[in-house]
Order: C-alpha cells, then structure tokens, then sequence
C-alpha cells in the first residue's frame, strides 16, 4: 500500500494542531493514520462530479434575533474557571518575545 | 421488588398517588449507586446532597398538587451537559475541574420540569469512542458481564439505567453513541431528528452530527424523556422551530398497514449470525402485527464510515481547539511563553483517541488535502441522505441490526482504531442524514449478552419510531430483563 502520510507530515500536523508527541508516538500515529486515510480513500470510487456538498442534514438559514441586550453570565461568572486572571482579564503567558 | 425497579412512567404514576416520596426514590438510588457502580463505574459525579435536597422540594411540590411531569424522579446525564455549579469533565483530564457557570437547556428543562439530578456519567472523551474506554476517570463496564464494554459513548448512561441505578438518563448521539450502547446494555435509546433538541450547553464534539437523546428502560419511558428535553431554542441557532407533538397521544397506534423497509447492505458479511437471527425475529413479529416488510436499498452504505470519520473528524479538530488553557480547563504552562503553553496544555490534557482524531480532522482541513478529503466527504455525505429520503419514499421506517455484533471485551480493538470505527457502521447514516433512530433490546446472545435492533424514523417522525417501538416491545419481554449485578 503506497504510504498515504509520512512522520514528517504527521509532525506538521501536530504542530498545525498544538500538540506535541514523543518520536514513538508520531511511529504510532503515522502508521494508524495511514491505514485509516487508505481506508478512505474508498471515497474515490464515487463520482461526486455536480454533487452539492451537505454541511447540516437540515436546511439551515441565519437565524437572526433583535439586536437587544439580553441576559449572560457576567465578567466574574466568565473568569471563575480561567487558570489565570488579573484586572477583570485572562492571563497569558508572554505574547512578545 | 425494589424501589429502582420501578420504570420512569411507574415512579411518576406513584409519585403522584403519594404511594412513595422523592426523597426515598433518590435514596434508593443513590444506594444502588453506592451497592454497583464500584462494578460499573457508571458515574464521574455523584450529586448527593443536591439530589436530596431537590428530591425534598419535589415532595413539597406533589403535595400541592400543581407538579409538573417529571417531579421527583431520579435521572442521570452524560458528563458533556453543562450543569451550574457542578463539575462537568466530558472524561477529559483537560476539564478536570470545570464548573461550569451556566445550565445547558436540556438540563435547565429537565429541571423545570422537576427532575432529580443524581448524578453525572461517565463516557468515551469528548463522546470520541465505541466502547467507553477512552475515559480519564477509566472504563465504564457492561452490567450483563463486567468483562464486556458498555458500548459508547454514551457507555454511562446506558449502563446505569441497564443496572437500575436511574430509570433514564441522557446522552449524546454523533455517530451512534445513544443507540449502540443501548443495545449493548439491553436499554431503549433514541437518537432524535438533528435540530430537534437544543444543544446548547452540550460540550461540542462534532457539531452537524451532534444530538441529545434520552435512554431508558421501555420506549414510552423514552417518550416521557424526549417531550421533556425536545423543542426550539433560540440559543442554539440550528434547532428547527417545528412543533413538538405529544408522543405519548399515538404511542398504542400499533403497525398494522405500515411498511417497514430492510436495507440489504445492512444484512453482509461481518453481521453475527446471533444478532442476525435476532432482528429476523423482529421482522416475524411485524409481519403477525399487520406491518408491511419489504426490502430498500441503501447503496452507498459502504461509505459511510469513511464520510463519517473524515466529517467527524474535522470538525472535532475545529471544535476542540477551544481547549488552550486561557479561559477554562487545566493549564500547563512549562514557562517558555504562549505556543508553549498551548501545546503543553494540550498534549497532556487530551487522551490518545481524541488526539488521534484532532490529528486526522487538522490533516482532513489541512491546505492542499481540503479538496480531496473534507468536501469530498460532504458530497458523499449528501449522496448517503439522498438514500434515506429515497427509501423514506417507499416506507415509513427502515428496520436494521444496531451493531454488528454484541458487546466485544474490555481492550479488544484497543489497538486498531480502524476496527473500533468500523462497529459504527450501522448506527452514524442516521446522523450523516440527519434523521432519527432507535435501539431497542430484542434478543440475547448464547453468552447472555443483550442484542438490540435499530428503527430508522423519517425527519421529525419520532412519534413514528415510539409507536413503532412500542408495538414490538408489548410483544415481548426482553426489556424487562434484570442483570445480576
């Protein structure tokens, strides 16, 4: 079976993704995305020329409501679940290098 | 016979005859939690002192005698609703200790309505898995045989009403994961119609596929759970504003002069020959009934796993990325500044299956492979609903085995996830279509384990699917079966 993705691709994605894996571990996820990219590569055997492409099962239109202030949960309700706060804001680490 | 062998219709009836209390009714529960789930671990939380204290109110409340339809009783949800005030980690080590500021609207109805929350169950990371192996806080295990899986995602939820630990409980559906735990556990689960219950305040897993559901132990317990929890919200912009009809008013309408569709692409190879005979025998019995059976084709059944997983996956890799460790979640910050911190955060925090599937979902999105996975799978996935809608044409409900095979052992497909994504194939069509579906038991394996079997509804036709369910179920008595637990 001609490799559908190489470790290099796989460390792209992670980083794509934010993640990071041991060299075992892109072994691991290289092979496993591999067999399961070739598993749908089925998908070719369809002729899909002209199809519309269905992103929701159902119908959907932009659902607009009044541009009212309506009830939320408030800055402090908001903050109570951030690792880190200050002055009624997230906290990050350093942003600038 | 105990208090937690009582069904939800039962509890409700006696709850308003005063023949038993609230308060007693969650203690029983909570004492058949306490007894099992040692065993099962079934639940991540357990609401005690909340439970009593609203199970005491509830008894306040049917004494005056204006209480509204679930008052009092014992339910249990999926750890991915949000619920105010009590923690809420969808099995992941990255919302460990989240609690949330809000209720989602399942839950703020399920309340309205005066249920007694008792706890939060366990289930697969994110509703990411088949077998509910994929838990920070560990397996859930099959009430039949603690050495089987549960099913998943929903395994928890499944579980606890297989055990009678809650008479019903909630779960969610993306690909089958309602429907194929409760065949598992021998419960009755439903899939809704997309857009028929709200799924704000549900942690997002893959958001065109996603949807609410409830599981108990017989189809008008089901019933009960979806009046209660389906209908428009304005918070979530992709509920449908269509009426919800009382499911309850056709329940006994019987099958007679209905058609009944079987898809021939769901009777194969790979189909356990026990679960093969044990949805034939549903067939026979609606057959004597009066309904019509006839054979439909699906033809593009085949790829449906494929589409599945490429869509499933890409908008997981989306939905997740919220997971950065600024505004709620662990943080882990290994002090060398933001990307650091983030991808710290998010490699330790998520386990190997939703890391997995963050992966094929980022490659699916991915510049250059866009194209050739992600839009290919969303025309495909339009051909797989044009299916439905044509069978639909033909009959008014397709009938199918739920999983093709009954509970496999803790750690058997472990290791090949292609395999674990393959036992989806008869469940995740109905959430690429968009329309409703439901388990129900109709047989046992030799070695004791449950067998349940699918109806496929049309959109909105869960009224359909209940009636459908039901008249089978008065038939037969595998749902009144009790595990050894």
């Amino acid at each position: 079976m001609a490799d559908k993705i190489t470790r290099e691709e796989v460390e792209h994605v992670a980083r794509l993704a934010r993640l990071e894996f041991s060299p075992a571990e892109v072994d691991a996820l290289t092979g496993q995305m591999d067999t399961i990219l070739a598993h749908v590569e089925q998908l070719n055997e369809l002729d899909t020329e002209g199809v519309e492409p269905t992103s929701h099962a159902v119908t959907l239109e932009n659902a607009f409501r009044p541009d009212a202030v309506t009830h939320s949960i408030g800055v402090d309700k908001a903050l109570k679940n951030a690792p880190l706060h200050a002055d009624g804001c997230f906290g990050v680490p350093k942003v600038i290098e | 016979m105990e208090l937690t062998d009582l069904t939800l219709h039962e509890m409700i009836r006696q709850l308003r005859e005063g023949e038993i209390t609230s308060v007693a009714l969650t203690e029983a529960s909570l004492a058949r939690i306490d007894a099992t789930d040692k065993n099962l671990n079934a639940f991540i939380t357990i609401c005690r002192d909340e439970a009593i204290e609203a199970a005491r109110a509830a008894d306040a409340r049917l004494a005056q005698g204006d209480a509204p339809m679930l008052t009092g009783v014992p339910v249990a949800l999926k750890d991915i609703f949000i619920t105010e005030g009590i923690r809420t980690t969808c099995a992941s080590k990255i919302l460990a200790s989240f609690i949330p500021p809000y209720d989602g609207t399942a839950v703020r109805k399920l309340k309205e309505l005066g249920a007694v929350i008792v706890g939060k169950l366990n289930m697969d990371e994110f509703a990411m898995g088949s077998s509910n192996e994929n838990s920070a806080h560990g397996p859930v295990r099959n009430p039949w045989n603690v050495d089987r899986v549960p099913g998943g995602s929903s395994g928890g939820s499944a579980a606890c009403v297989a055990a009678r630990q809650v008479p019903a409980s909630l779960g969610t559906d993306t690909g089958g994961s309602i429907r194929q735990p409760a065949s598992h556990c021998g419960v009755v689960g439903l899939k809704p119609t997309y857009g028929r219950v709200s799924r704000y305040g549900v942690v997002a897993f893959a958001s065109s596929l996603d949807q609410v559901g409830p599981l108990a132990r017989n189809v008008r317990d089901c019933g009960i759970m979806l009046q209660a929890v389906a209908g428009y919200d304005p918070a979530d912009s992709t509920s449908v504003d269509t009426p919800v009809p009382d499911y309850l008013a056709g329940l006994e309408g019987g099958v007679k002069g209905m058609k009944i569709g079987l898809p021939q692409e769901y009777f194969v190879s790979g189909l356990d020959p026990e679960v093969k005979h044990a949805v034939d025998q549903v067939v026979e019995v609606y057959r004597s009934m009066g309904a019509e059976v006839v054979e439909v084709s699906l033809p593009h059944t085949r790829y449906a796993v494929s589409c599945y997983y490429l869509i499933a996956t890409a908008e997981a890799s989306s939905n997740l990325a919220r997971y950065d460790g600024v505004r709620f979640g662990e943080r882990v910050d290994p002090g060398k500044g933001l990307k650091d911190m983030y991808t710290a955060t998010r490699s330790q925090g998520f386990g190997d299956e939703v890391k997995r599937r963050i992966m094929l979902g980022t490659y699916a999105l991915s510049s250059g492979y866009y194209d050739a996975y992600y839009l290919k799978a969303q025309k495909v996935r339009t051909l797989i609903r044009n299916d439905f809608l044509a069978a639909f044409e033909e009959v008014d409900c397709i009938l199918t085995p739920v999983a093709p095979t009954p509970a496999f052992a803790l750690g058997d497909k472990t290791a090949d996830p292609l395999q674990m994504y393959l036992s989806d194939i008869f469940t995740l069509s109905a959430n690429l279509a968009g329309i409703c579906g439901m388990s129900l038991p109709c047989g046992r394996a030799e070695d004791g384990l449950p067998i349940g079997f699918q109806l496929l509804g049309k959109p909105f036709a869960e009224a359909d699917l209940l009636r459908t369910g039901y008249a089978y179920e008065q038939t037969q008595e595998w749902h009144t079966a009790r595990p050894v637990i």
